[in-house]
């Protein structure tokens, strides 16, 4: 059978060295991503515009898998985008090698086993556990039966505090109409039983810290999982001040995330009460709303943290009779664009715009809090930008500088020549002004510290230093280059 | 170790008329290997995953041993799905990779060091124990995924076509490991897949099954030998059986230009609505070759030879200028007509070849119905001339 990709047109595929085994692809076209545990040989390539991972796996697999993810993505469910099946290759003496499914890389996205180059802290591991059981909800939800729930199985990308898990493994999966309490109750026992292996396989790496216990992050899980699904499906029955009622359950609902798309509501027999059940809900209320008001696309814990800096913009600077879309717009020219713009080029490598903002935020509070006064948003970003953002370990690592441990005084005491540095600067015409975009993008780069993420301690990245043009040459602060 | 019985259980999916699992009732013994097949849609997996737990069963029950599990959570019926593919852990000893799911459910340590040494004894996996999963070969690794399973000691294994995604020559080789092994072991296993080879090489019995509906379940000899009905005629056995639908004139099938007598209890069977037409079915390894012209042979206009050293095979067709043939379409497709020959005396395309279905070896089934006519056990055929 001839060579055959089949999925999205895409010339470099073609280019590829399909006549060899996956693991014998030249270095130089490897991205040397850190990846989970697999059953096949995954590997990440370089294209000239994104990155790949390709998975080597049989025909059948690799089609369904696709078709399966496809389908997923149609549905909406966070998961990473099926590019092409390739079928048909052989090596040089025309043996026959395995297919491949080649998805795109989530850019920004940490496999869990790569965070681990210190020992994982129980925070971390019960966000990575919380992220999980959101994901497995909203699967369950749009009915596929996962089969093979684990952390190997899911990417993570930081979402403000938290963090969003994205399926990236379907080989074991089906949709349904419907999902049985058997087969949910099956996958989360399967997703419990597989986060204690991994768990106790980071232990035995010595990798996790001595007072996290593998089986109570799994059972956390589970419960996650139950109080979420039973929060966004049960039937609640109504006797009296009908429209209140609904009103707060739709509000209810909202704050966990989700919209209600399909609300069932049925009289009981004698017509004396209401039955409701959200019939259909669908994950990524505040995204949707911040995407409605911005044009920005991220995530639903960025985009809660987003919007309530945007709703403060509204009461305290703009008007809260103001308009809320021409507010938003206000608040993206004035305060979001010119807090990620304020990041050298060097450092976006490292986090989401959407999530650097969230940063920042973080960062001004804890920086009011030690000076005791507000601190103003340019001011908030030159700090971070000096402080925290080049010590911070590269994307990597997940667990980053805690903000508790910088040093407060240090950087309290550099404010004032850091205000004064942001209000000559603002002196200049802003050069970002109507460039609206409000991401940078751009693929990521070889990681080649993170080759074998079984056992290489990732060591620090190569920073390339380059001169942004808006470094003010007077009113320089030494040491505020990043060095 | 226990029983599994299927009583009468239907799974009807909302929104659908037929049920995709319908009143199926099989008893499966203990410690036997029974293998579920038939095309996909046909309800197999359905089947397992309702005895998994993973589908409701919406009329009927299952019982384990004497346990009615209809209603009892997957994780409480003391079922193991196996995978064959398991990623192992890179970090953790292979007892450990195989013990650890006793480590949760809170069991001794001296007794889960018992099971996984019982377990790797049975795995020829002893001496890999202390190592780590990177020392084993593909083969011993697919064995430590094996040792997840049995060292929880269920009941009943289920697997779920675990050969899918292996290559052909590693499938072979596994399918007669897990068949070896259960056999060692003696637990009761339910085994799904599509494939009837797998079928027939694997399971003490075989159930065969088409929308929803089992057709037949018994040994792989039953199936082979007295298939209950034209599906199952033409769904075990590769090559598969060459069927068509044959007109009937004093108790012979008119097959192009030959008669083939059929048995008398065939013709005894045969009901208004056949409107005397018989499906007549013969395996491509149940033919001799004949003079031409000689009584009840079949002649053949070949097609193409397929020699494969110890077998040849010919395709060809029936010329049915004189018999009124209308073919039914199976798996081979269209007219085509198998036939096993003797590698060293193979005809050429083109050439007309002559064959006698072998005494006993004919299959005759209703026309209405597509129900088996003869009588069942191949040994009675053969007395009947």
């Amino acid at each position: 059978m001839p060579l055959h990709i089949n999925g999205a047109g895409h010339p470099e595929f073609m280019t590829l060295p399909w006549s060899l085994p996956l693991e014998q692809w030249p270095t130089d076209q490897i991205a040397a991503l850190p990846r989970g545990i697999s059953r096949h040989v995954v590997r990440f390539v370089k294209l000239a515009d994104k990155v790949v991972a390709i998975k080597e796996t049989n025909a059948t697999i690799a089609e369904r898998e696709f078709v399966m993810l496809r389908e997923l993505q149609r549905l909406g469910a966070p998961g990473v985008v099926p590019l092409a099946v390739v079928s048909g290759r052989t090596n040089a003496l025309g043996e026959p090698l395995e297919a491949a499914l080649i998805t795109e890389h989530l850019q920004f996205s940490l496999p869990y086993r790569s965070l681990f180059s210190q020992a994982l802290r129980e925070e971390t591991t019960t966000r990575f556990v919380d992220a999980l059981a959101v994901l497995l909800v909203r699967l369950h939800l749009l009915g596929f039966y996962w089969g093979d729930v684990s952390l190997s199985n899911a990417l993570f990308r930081r979402d403000a505090a938290e963090f969003t898990a994205y399926l990236v493994d379907a080989e074991t999966g089906d949709l349904h109409a419907a999902l049985s309490e058997g087969q949910r109750s099956y996958d989360t026992e399967i997703a419990r039983m597989n986060i204690i292996g991994e768990l106790m396989d980071l232990e035995a790496q010595g990798h996790l810290e001595d007072t996290v216990d593998p089986m109570a992050i799994a059972d956390r899980l589970q419960e996650r999982y139950d109080e979420l699904w039973e929060a966004l499906t049960q039937t609640a029955t109504y006797t009296s001040n009908i429209p209140l009622r609904i009103a707060n359950r739709v509000k209810e609902l909202n704050e966990l995330g989700f919209d209600v798309s399909e609300m069932d509501m049925r009289e009981t027999d004698d017509g004396e009460a209401l039955v409701m059940r959200a019939k259909v809900v669908d994950a990524g209320h505040h995204a949707r709303r911040l995407m409605r008001l911005t044009g920005l696309d991220v995530q639903e814990n960025q985009a809660r943290r987003l919007l309530n800096d945007l709703d403060e913009y509204r009461m305290l600077v703009s008007h809260p009779s103001e308009d809320e879309g021409y507010s938003a717009h206000q608040w993206l020219m004035k305060v979001f664009e010119p807090t990620v713009r304020a990041v050298p080029r060097e450092f976006r490598k490292k986090l989401e715009p959407a999530q650097v903002f969230h940063e920042v935020l973080d960062h001004r509070w804890f920086l009011a809090e030690a000076a005791d006064h507000d601190v103003a948003m340019p001011v908030a970003v030159a700090s971070y930008v000096k402080n925290v953002l080049p010590n911070r370990p590269d994307e990597q690592s997940v667990l980053g500088t805690p903000a508790s441990e910088l040093n407060a005084a240090e950087m309290t005491a550099d404010l004032p020549a850091l205000t004064a540095e942001v209000e000559a600067r603002s002196q200049e015409t802003p050069i970002f002004e109507g460039d609206n975009t409000g991401a940078w993008g751009g693929a990521i780069d070889d990681e080649d510290s993170a080759a074998d993420a079984d056992d290489a301690p990732s060591s620090a990245p190569t920073v390339t230093r380059q001169s942004t043009k808006r470094e003010p040459p007077a009113h320089k602060v030494p040491g505020s280059e990043r060095d | 170790m226990a029983t599994v019985t299927y009583d009468g259980a239907s799974r009807i999916y909302p929104g659908t008329e037929r049920p995709a699992v319908d009143k199926l009732n099989i008893d499966i013994a203990d410690g036997e290997f029974l293998v579920m097949v038939g095309p996909s849609g046909c309800g197999k997996s359905t089947s397992l995953r309702m005895l998994a737990g993973l589908e409701d069963i919406d009329d009927g029950a299952i019982w384990v041993g004497d346990r009615d599990v209809t209603h009892v959570q997957p994780k409480d019926r003391d079922i193991a799905m196996v995978f064959q593919s398991y990623a192992l852990y890179p970090h953790m000893s292979v007892a450990d990779n195989m013990g650890f799911a006793l480590k949760i459910a809170k069991i001794d340590k001296s007794e889960i060091r018992s099971r996984v040494e019982d377990a790797a004894k049975i795995l020829d996996l002893t001496e890999y124990l202390d190592r780590k999963p990177k020392a084993l070969s593909g083969g011993q690794r697919q064995r430590v995924a094996m040792g997840r399973a049995i060292v929880r000691q269920p009941q009943v294994f289920l697997m779920d076509e675990p050969l899918s995604n292996l290559d052909a020559k590693l499938r072979v080789q596994t399918r007669t490991q897990i068949a070896a092994l259960q056999r060692r072991l003696g637990t009761t296993t339910v085994y799904v897949t599509h494939d009837q080879t797998e079928a027939l090489t694997m399971g003490d019995r075989i159930a065969v099954l088409k929308d929803g509906v089992l057709q037949q379940v018994g040994t792989p000899r039953d199936m082979y030998d007295t298939p209950k009905n034209v599906f199952v005629a033409g769904f075990i056995g590769s090559p598969a059986m060459n069927l068509g639908t044959y007109q009937v004139f004093d108790g012979q099938a008119q097959v192009g230009r030959a008669k083939v007598t059929l048995t008398r209890d065939a013709i005894a069977q045969l009901k208004a609505d056949d409107k005397n037409h018989v499906v007549l079915g013969f395996r491509p390894e149940s033919l001799d070759r004949a003079a031409p012209n000689a009584e009840g042979a079949i002649p053949i206009e070949v097609d193409i030879v397929e020699e494969l050293g110890s077998d040849a095979f010919v395709y060809g067709s029936i010329p049915n200028e004189f018999g009124e043939s209308k073919d039914l379409h199976f798996a081979a497709g269209d007219s085509q007509v198998v036939v096993r020959i003797d590698p060293r005396d193979v005809p050429a395309k083109g050439d007309t070849i002559w064959v006698t279905i072998r005494g006993g070896e004919q299959h005759v089934f209703s026309a209405a119905t597509g129900d088996r006519l003869n009588a069942p056990t191949i040994h009675q055929d053969a007395i009947v001339k």
